[in-house]
Formats: C-alpha cells, sequence, structure tokens
C-alpha cells in the first residue's frame, strides 16, 4: 500500500453571480471530481457559493519573492494610474 | 387500517430508513480517512437526519397526543422500527460505507423521484427538498464506486468483498410490507414493483463501470421492515436513545 498523499488542489469560489472567483484554501483530492465534490462540502455549507473553481496546486505559478523591489516599488508614486479622480455610478459598486 | 394510521405507518418507514443511515455515516464523524471525506459523509448524515426530522414531525402531528418528533424517534423500541436490514449494517471500512450507501442512494433517488408526486401533499413537499440532496448523494457514491472499482487490486478487492457481503441485504428494498402496498393502493406511496427495475439497471451499470460483479447468490433476506432487524439494530438504538431515555425530554 502506498502512503503517498493525494495531491493538493486550490480552491475559488464565486460568492454570487457578477463577482468573481475567489480563493477561499485548499484542500486534497485524488482527481478532480473530487476535488470539485470536496471544495462543495468543505467550502459551500453555509451557501458561500455558486460556483466552484478548482486548480492543482503545481499548477499555479508564483513570482520570486526576492524580486519584490523590482516587481512592486516602481507602482507606488504612480497615483495617476488609479481612477480616484472619477465619481463611480453605484452599479459599478464592485469594481 | 384508517387512512391516517396509514399513513403515520407508511411515514415512519421512509423516517427510519434514513435516520438510520443518517446514524450510521454519522458514526464516522471524526474518523474519515480523510478530513474532507469525513466533512463529506457528515454532510450526508445531516441530509438523511434532517429528511427524518422532517418526516417523524409529520409522523407526530399524525399520531397526536402528546407526541413530538422527538418521542416518535427516542421513544420506540427496536421490534416497532420499520427501516431495511440493510441501513444498519456497520460500516466495517471504507468500502463497505460507500457501497451500502450507493445502493441506498440508488433506491432513495428514483423512491423520491416518484414520491414528489403522492397524492398526500406533506410527503411530495418533503420529497422534493430531499431529492436535491439525494442527487448529490447518488452522484457521490457512484464516483467513489467507480474510483475504488476500478482502482487498485487492493481497492477492487474490498469493493467486491462489500458487493458480495451486502447484495442478499437489497431485495428487501423492493419487497413491499403490507404497509407499503395499503399506502400504494391508497395513492400515497410509489409501487415498488416500478422503481425495481430503475434500481437494477442504475446499479449494473455503474457495477459494469466499476468492474464489479453482482454475486451469484440469488438467496435474499429480509424482516426490518416488519420489525425483525438484524442483532447490530440494538447496538445502534442504544446509541442513540441513551440521552433521552436517561435524561427523558433534554433539549439543546
Amino acid at each position: 500500500m502506498s502512503n503517498k498523499e493525494w495531491p493538493l488542489w486550490e480552491v475559488f469560489i464565486r460568492a454570487k453571480q457578477g463577482l468573481n472567483h475567489k480563493h477561499v484554501g485548499s484542500l486534497h483530492a485524488a482527481d478532480v471530481q473530487m476535488a470539485i465534490e470536496n471544495a462543495r462540502d468543505v467550502y459551500t455549507r453555509r451557501m458561500e457559493g455558486v460556483s466552484i473553481w478548482v486548480v492543482e496546486s503545481k499548477h499555479l505559478h508564483a513570482n520570486e519573492p526576492s524580486e519584490q523591489d523590482e516587481l512592486f516599488d516602481p507602482a507606488n508614486d504612480k497615483i495617476y494610474r488609479h481612477p480616484t479622480f472619477y465619481i463611480l455610478p453605484e452599479e459599478l459598486n464592485h469594481m | 387500517m384508517a387512512e391516517k394510521d396509514l399513513l403515520y405507518n407508511y411515514t415512519l418507514h421512509l423516517a427510519d430508513n434514513s435516520m438510520i443511515l443518517g446514524q450510521r455515516c454519522g458514526e464516522w464523524c471524526g474518523h474519515g480517512p480523510v478530513l474532507e471525506q469525513d466533512i463529506a459523509l457528515t454532510n450526508i448524515a445531516l441530509d438523511l437526519i434532517g429528511e427524518a426530522r422532517s418526516l417523524y414531525q409529520l409522523a407526530a402531528e399524525l399520531k397526536g397526543g402528546n407526541a413530538n418528533e422527538d418521542t416518535v424517534a427516542f421513544l420506540r423500541d427496536v421490534l416497532a422500527y420499520k427501516n431495511v436490514l440493510l441501513v444498519e449494517q456497520p460500516n466495517y471500512d471504507w468500502a463497505y460505507t460507500i457501497v451500502r450507501q450507493f445502493f441506498y442512494d440508488v433506491f432513495h433517488f428514483y423512491l423520491h423521484s416518484e414520491l414528489i408526486n403522492s397524492t398526500e401533499p406533506r410527503l411530495s413537499n418533503i420529497a422534493a427538498k430531499s431529492l436535491k440532496e439525494v442527487t448529490y448523494h447518488l452522484k457521490w457514491s457512484s464516483e467513489w464506486m467507480i474510483r475504488l472499482g476500478d482502482g487498485t487490486d487492493i481497492s477492487r478487492d474490498k469493493m467486491q468483498d462489500a458487493v458480495n457481503g451486502l447484495w442478499e441485504y437489497t431485495g428487501e428494498l423492493y419487497m413491499p410490507s403490507a404497509i407499503e402496498q395499503q399506502a400504494f393502493e391508497a395513492g400515497f406511496a410509489p409501487d415498488l414493483n416500478i422503481l425495481k427495475p430503475l434500481w437494477q439497471e442504475k446499479v449494473e451499470d455503474i457495477l459494469a463501470e466499476s468492474t464489479l460483479f453482482i454475486p451469484e447468490n440469488k438467496y435474499q433476506q429480509k424482516g426490518g421492515k416488519t420489525g425483525v432487524h438484524s442483532e447490530h439494530m440494538g447496538y445502534i438504538l442504544a446509541d442513540m436513545q441513551f440521552l433521552q431515555r436517561a435524561y427523558p425530554g433534554a433539549n439543546w
């Protein structure tokens, strides 16, 4: 018998229509079907969602933490990139 | 039997099946093979117990007097329970748990698919609510059947063992008790003869996909529906009823 752990999956839930999927956590599952069902059972028990995405954690790629300075600092003083000079209509609440 | 008594007794058939299977699934709480499946199975247990509660509330209403859902669920003894033998079979291992669940889910699904047309609106309402849950249970257990049946040599052996061990308890699902027969004739219960071939076909499909076989043995057990239970039932009730027996009327 193999003691290998089931692969890890990242779970994204859409809370309601019109919103984007948000990362809510991770879980173990042997295959994609089980991952979706586990996500349903673990993360939507209290009506948290209307749609589930799962992706195997190994398929997620992250930036190098050591590149923090060149990646993120340059945005710091470019205030003109923020749409803060407009008044947004009500409907765009979630922008 | 008066119509009200008949409905009361028929309701208990439905309620006791869900209650006892829910109790069995609940035994996995804290013992699941992995956290995620522990939660999955206790979700199913809660769905089943939730369905049983609605049915016991109906039964208590029909019984009248001081009856309530708790007295009906917790103060009857073994002989008064009408659940099938299948649902009281022990968990043993994950394979037994899955196969028992699958055999029952297929039945439960087709039963409720018909019961939503019951002439008794209180039954059809409960069936309509529960059918969505049962549809998920069946999807969940079918996938486990296939995953483990068509899995490794060890998982297939364990699943085939469980199928062999539980097969003799499946026939009872479709042997109508006198109450079920009368309830069908009175119009509020489905005809088990119509459900049987649907069950058979679905089970054969999933077993084939799971690379599992239906055992040759044709002998079928019966008795649960008329209160003649296996030796396991007393232990289940001892667990389940202890609190209400020791502290009558205890509440949250």
